[in-house]
């Protein structure tokens, strides 16, 4: 069902754990399974000096947690705010089509837990969390839902799939 | 691997796979030609209806028609009663958690202008027979209850619905597929009209199944063909997969009584035994009331594809009923029919015994579960360890 690189990182998942005194915490839920996944973040001179997960869900979002935690490991805030969830989803060398809506989950849980730090930081007050997220259309006439990769009717603004709102035009 | 899921298919018994390969070498010739071969073949369908016959009890072998599957049987039946009976009224009444040949075979009647009135569970999973009385219309035409849930294991009070179905005369079928062989199932006994069963779950081969159709019940076919199965059902018989699910329900009904103690004792054990290596976990299933080879648990704060997963690499096959191991996403409708919460309901876990298994199995089986699941927890956001 899985690919080797996915299965290696279900089993021997990295960074797997809390981090007692975290700078900055992430915590998202699946819209579609209602699974979960918490990121902890520990940051020295705007760079990610250590991270941790703790998640609830399925191999694919096991894999996902621990793929992105390697990615983000020792960068910078800046190009740790540049990750995706395709970037996780490309790492584990592709995840089965019904799958691809976990590794939203991290990625969302990394961004959330950055804003977290920076939002104690600067003491900005927290914005909204994006719920409306840009897509293009794919090659072909087919279009899915950025959030679950659930394919979507023709003009749909709703995906009834994970029940967000989509930007009109997609 | 070692095999605990058993209610997804059984491998075949070596006497039935003997007959089977004796079939293939020998047995070609098209039951409905006329020449001595195509009647020998015909006779050895007849003598594997006539076994499945006495394993349910039928009066009649003629009551007992071949299909490719248990959900064949299970469309037949439901849109053959309701096909027929049209004139009579439009009602049906199942269970909230019937298996989705049920399910979608009356979404699809419903569609077509058929009403539904679907009962709810009690926790165990059983349906209320006094419910089922008092849903009862002169319009209700069928009502559909499973005589086993094949993700719980409950056992329905089939007896007693029957008895209200038999006194209202309205038709009534049960989905046997997963008690058939396992343990005594009589028609008479529990007044079903129509009855579903399959030979996977007996040890016979997969592709093969039947349907129990009472004499003077109204049935429509659902494949129209040719006079085979005594007009019940057209096509060219599969003569091969016949042949092994009679020797499988000649064997069942001979060895009925050990087998039925051989999965008790697995059961009784595995439940003893349980408590010593995990906590937090709810048993879905009642034991005395359920599949003596079936345990539904939901294990607390994991989620069940993940747990599926790490027993696989242990080599222990199990199933998983979490909405992330389903394809649609969504929580299973008989979990919820049951009242568990969505978070309960991701870490339930199916585990199915068969003849095949040990009471070291069992041993091995809670021990990599007791790793799996610590493993699992210690990753989980909602587990607090207990100081
Ligand atoms: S977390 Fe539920 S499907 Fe992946």
């Amino acid at each position: 069902m899985y690919n080797e690189v996915v299965m290696d990182h279900f089993k021997n998942p990295r960074n797997v754990g809390e981090i007692e005194d975290a700078d900055g915490i992430g915590e998202v839920g699946n819209p579609l399974c209602g699974d979960m996944m918490t990121i902890y973040l520990k940051i020295k001179d705007e760079r990610i000096e250590d991270i941790k997960f703790k998640t609830f869900g399925c191999g694919s979002a096991i894999a996902v947690s621990s793929m992105l935690t390697e990615i983000a490991s020792g960068k910078t805030l800046e190009e740790a705010k540049n990750i995706s969830n395709k970037d996780v989803a490309n790492a584990l060398e592709g995840l089965p089509k019904n799958k691809l809506h976990c590794s939203n989950l991290g990625a969302d849980a990394l961004h959330m837990a950055i804003q977290d730090y920076e939002d104690k930081k600067y003491g900005k007050s927290r914005s909204e969390p994006k719920d409306k997220e840009e897509h293009q259309h794919a090659s072909g006439d087919n279009c899915y839902c950025p959030y679950c990769d659930v394919e979507l009717g023709e003009s749909a603004t709703f995906c009834e799939a994970c029940q967000r709102d989509l930007e009109e035009e997609h | 691997m070692l095999n605990l899921d058993h209610i997804s298919s059984n491998p075949l018994l070596p006497e039935v796979k003997e007959v089977m390969i004796d079939a293939v070498q020998n047995d070609y010739h098209n039951p409905s030609s006329q020449h001595k071969a195509g009647e020998q073949a015909a006779e050895k369908i007849e003598s594997a209806r006539e076994a499945v016959a006495r394993l349910i009890n039928a009066k009649d072998p003629k009551e007992v028609v071949f299909t490719s599957c248990g959900t064949e049987s299970v469309n037949h039946a439901i849109k053959g009663v309701a096909m027929a009976n049209r004139d009579k009224g439009n009602h049906i009444i199942t269970s909230n958690i019937e298996h989705n040949s049920v399910v979608r075979s009356l979404k699809r009647l419903k569609s077509q202008g058929f009403k539904l009135t679907s009962l709810p569970v009690d926790t165990n999973g059983q349906v209320d027979p006094g419910a089922v009385e008092e849903a009862i219309t002169d319009k209700t035409i069928l009502v559909s209850v499973m005589h086993s849930n094949n993700e719980i294991g409950t056992l329905q009070p089939i007896k007693e619905i029957g008895e209200i179905t038999r006194k209202k005369k309205v038709v009534f079928h049960c989905d046997a597929v997963d008690s058939v062989g396992i343990l005594p199932v009589d028609v008479q006994l529990l007044n079903a009209d129509l009855l579903s069963l399959a030979s996977n779950t007996y040890y016979g081969p997969t592709g093969v199944a039947g349907l129990y159709i009472r004499k003077g019940v109204k049935v429509f076919p659902l494949l129209e063909g040719g006079a085979q199965e005594n007009n019940k059902r057209g096509g060219t018989e599969n003569l091969i997969g016949i042949i092994g699910m009679g020797k499988a329900a000649e064997l069942a009904f001979r060895d009925m009584d050990k087998r039925l103690e051989h999965l008790q004792n697995l059961k009784k054990h595995f439940l003893a035994e349980l408590p010593k290596y995990i906590d937090e976990y709810l048993i879905n299933t009642t034991p005395d009331r359920s599949l003596p080879n079936l345990i539904s648990l939901s294990v607390k704060y994991i989620e069940g594809e993940s747990v599926m997963l790490m027993l696989d690499e242990d080599d222990i096959g199990i199933s998983t009923k979490s909405a992330c191991a389903s394809g649609s996403l969504r929580a299973s409708h008989v979990l919820v029919s049951l009242g568990l919460s969505h978070a309960d309901a991701q870490g339930t876990l199916v585990v199915s015994f068969g003849l095949d298994n040990t009471l070291q199995d069992i041993d091995r089986f809670l021990n990599s579960l007791k790793h799996t699941v610590e493993t699992l927890r210690n990753m989980s956001p909602l587990y607090k360890k207990k100081a």
